[in-house]
């Protein structure tokens, strides 16, 4: 193993001491995966005739169109969550103090509400003026999900890319201000392009962080994987029961492979931004972390986040 | 506004309710997550694995999907008969585990070799070098994000008010059933989320102060 700062080069008895831990840690292992089988066994899941659900060509289009609206809930709640952050973060920059406000206390507010619930009483609030909105059915749900996801992960891509604008070298602002851009100038050729690049890996994993948070739309019933699921598993019945277990666990495999391809295709750009030399560091493709962790790691390295007046100009 | 007042045991029954699961699944994840992270930096390749595996699988799997698990599952196969408020506990703390295991584990590795190089060198023992100089400086470093944990378990806490656990979103679930203004509902709500985030970012800046040393 690699040199820790908890433990020396294993010396002779060490080793020994290690092996023997390495049988009994995976006698252990075996013991507890053994209990798992053994209860599922036990409960009769792991019957053949509860995994040949899955040869059903009705239940496959069922996940398969399970999976297909919760990619599509990804992809536009993906990406009206980065318009949205760069909108906030370009705003939170400001000169204008209103402005600035405005920006900072929408990105507080939406980030510290769980967003279940802003989803929820975005649901609510559409199922109430259905007639005003022109919703119908599904609509209600999936304007509720892709909009609180988009309100929610475009508070946190704002921060996202702001660290980023901010780790920008002042003097490059100051430069092309010499050279007489205009304030939008500087923003779109010179401090976007470069934010986003060292900032993209963050940007991806928050990404996963959307991807996973798309099965709240099991709770305001829209038929996102979960949702569909489940409902097909309540209509089916095999044994006498209702294979949820087996459902369960082919809906986990899945989002699990889509969250780590996602997460993976970060840490490839990560490393691919590593390699070249281009001066701003290219930020840690952060795993699916819990959303504000992702701002400090964003924010900490970079520099001070509190200079916002003086960043734009002047 | 009338919704608060005339509705002030529901939302106070709400809000004790998210502050207990937030307590109770917090150390619970605290306890587990320090387990892990254990196995995680451990010399035996098995307890690795069996670390990687835990902290890979409950971190990729949406949260909603764990509760259904506890609610469908656990009961079926493991233990049957636990309360909704069980097996909240049991979804929350799985998936907040994985989160402080992986703060631990990097606290761990942000102290530099040299310093147990040196613990060693001056003859302490491994639990003197581990409980006088790594684990001190670890611990520093692990309390920002944990408090960014710990504010993300208090939101996440909302699910479990979908699955009929009492807290602060089974409040406005509650109410906006009832025909209440949901704009209302929601700021107040919101407002209890936020005294409680703020309460847990202030009391980590507070640990912060006290323990931060200039590195």
């Amino acid at each position: 193993m690699t040199a820790s700062v908890l433990y020396d080069a294993p010396g002779p008895k060490a080793r020994v001491r290690n092996r023997l831990y390495t049988v009994l840690g995976s006698l252990a292992l075996l013991a507890l995966l053994g209990f798992v089988v053994y209860r599922l066994d036990v409960k009769g899941q792991l019957d053949p005739n509860v995994w040949n659900i899955f040869n059903n060509a009705g239940v496959r289009s069922n996940i398969r169109d399970g999976v297909l609206t919760t990619l599509k809930v990804f992809a536009v709640a993906g990406v009206l969550s980065l318009v949205l952050g760069l909108l906030l973060a370009v705003a939170r920059l400001s000169e204008h103090r209103p402005v600035r406000w405005f920006a900072t206390g929408f990105i507080e507010l939406f980030r510290a509400v769980p967003l279940l619930i802003t989803i929820y009483a975005l649901w609510v609030l559409f199922l109430s003026y259905k007639n005003d909105l022109g919703v119908v059915g599904d609509n209600a749900a999936f304007w509720g999900l892709v909009i609180g996801l988009t309100i929610y992960n475009g508070s946190v891509q704002a921060e996202v890319f702001r660290a980023g604008i901010n780790a920008v070298p002042r003097g490059q602002a100051e430069a092309a201000y010499a050279l007489g851009l205009r304030k939008y100038q500087v923003m779109t050729t010179l401090l976007l392009p470069q934010a986003i690049r060292a900032m993209l890996p963050t940007m991806i994993s928050q990404l996963v962080v959307t991807l996973k948070d798309t099965s709240l739309g099991y709770i305001i019933t829209y038929t996102e994987l979960l949702y569909a699921t489940r409902t097909m598993a309540n209509n089916i019945i095999v044994n006498g029961e209702n294979p949820f277990t087996a459902v369960t666990i082919v809906a986990g495999v899945i989002y699990i492979a889509m969250c780590l391809a996602l997460s993976s295709l970060a840490t490839w750009i990560e490393r691919r931004g590593r390699r070249t030399k281009t001066g701003l560091a290219v930020a840690a493709a952060v795993d699916p972390a819990e959303q504000p962790l992702v701002l400090e790691v964003a924010g900490g390295p970079v520099g001070p986040a509190d200079d916002d007046k003086d960043r734009m100009g002047k | 506004m009338n919704v608060l007042l005339d509705h002030l045991a529901e939302f106070r029954e709400g809000f004790i309710g998210t502050v207990l699961l937030t307590l109770a699944s917090g150390l619970l994840a605290m306890v587990l997550g320090v387990i892990i992270a254990g196995f995680r930096v451990s010399p035996v390749p098995p307890l690795r694995m069996f670390g990687t595996a835990w902290v890979t699988l409950f971190r990729n799997t949406p949260l909603t999907l764990l509760f259904l698990i506890a609610w469908f599952v656990v009961p079926v196969i493991f233990v049957p008969g636990m309360s909704p408020w069980t097996k909240a506990l049991l979804a929350l703390s799985l998936y907040t585990s994985a989160f402080v295991c992986e703060a631990v584990r990097s606290g761990i590795s942000t102290v530099p070799l040299g310093q147990a190089e040196a613990a060693r060198s001056l003859g302490m023992t491994f639990s003197q070098t581990l409980r006088m100089i790594v684990l001190p400086q670890a611990t520093r470093t692990v309390i920002a994000p944990l408090s960014s944990i710990f504010i993300a378990l208090t939101k996440n806490s909302a699910i479990a008010g979908a699955f009929s656990v009492a807290e602060l979103f089974g409040v406005q679930k509650l109410l906006s059933d009832q025909g209440f203004a949901i704009t209302w509902i929601f700021l107040w709500v919101a407002l209890g989320y936020l005294v409680i985030t703020f309460s847990i970012s202030g009391l980590f800046r507070l640990l912060e102060r006290r323990l931060g040393v200039a590195r």
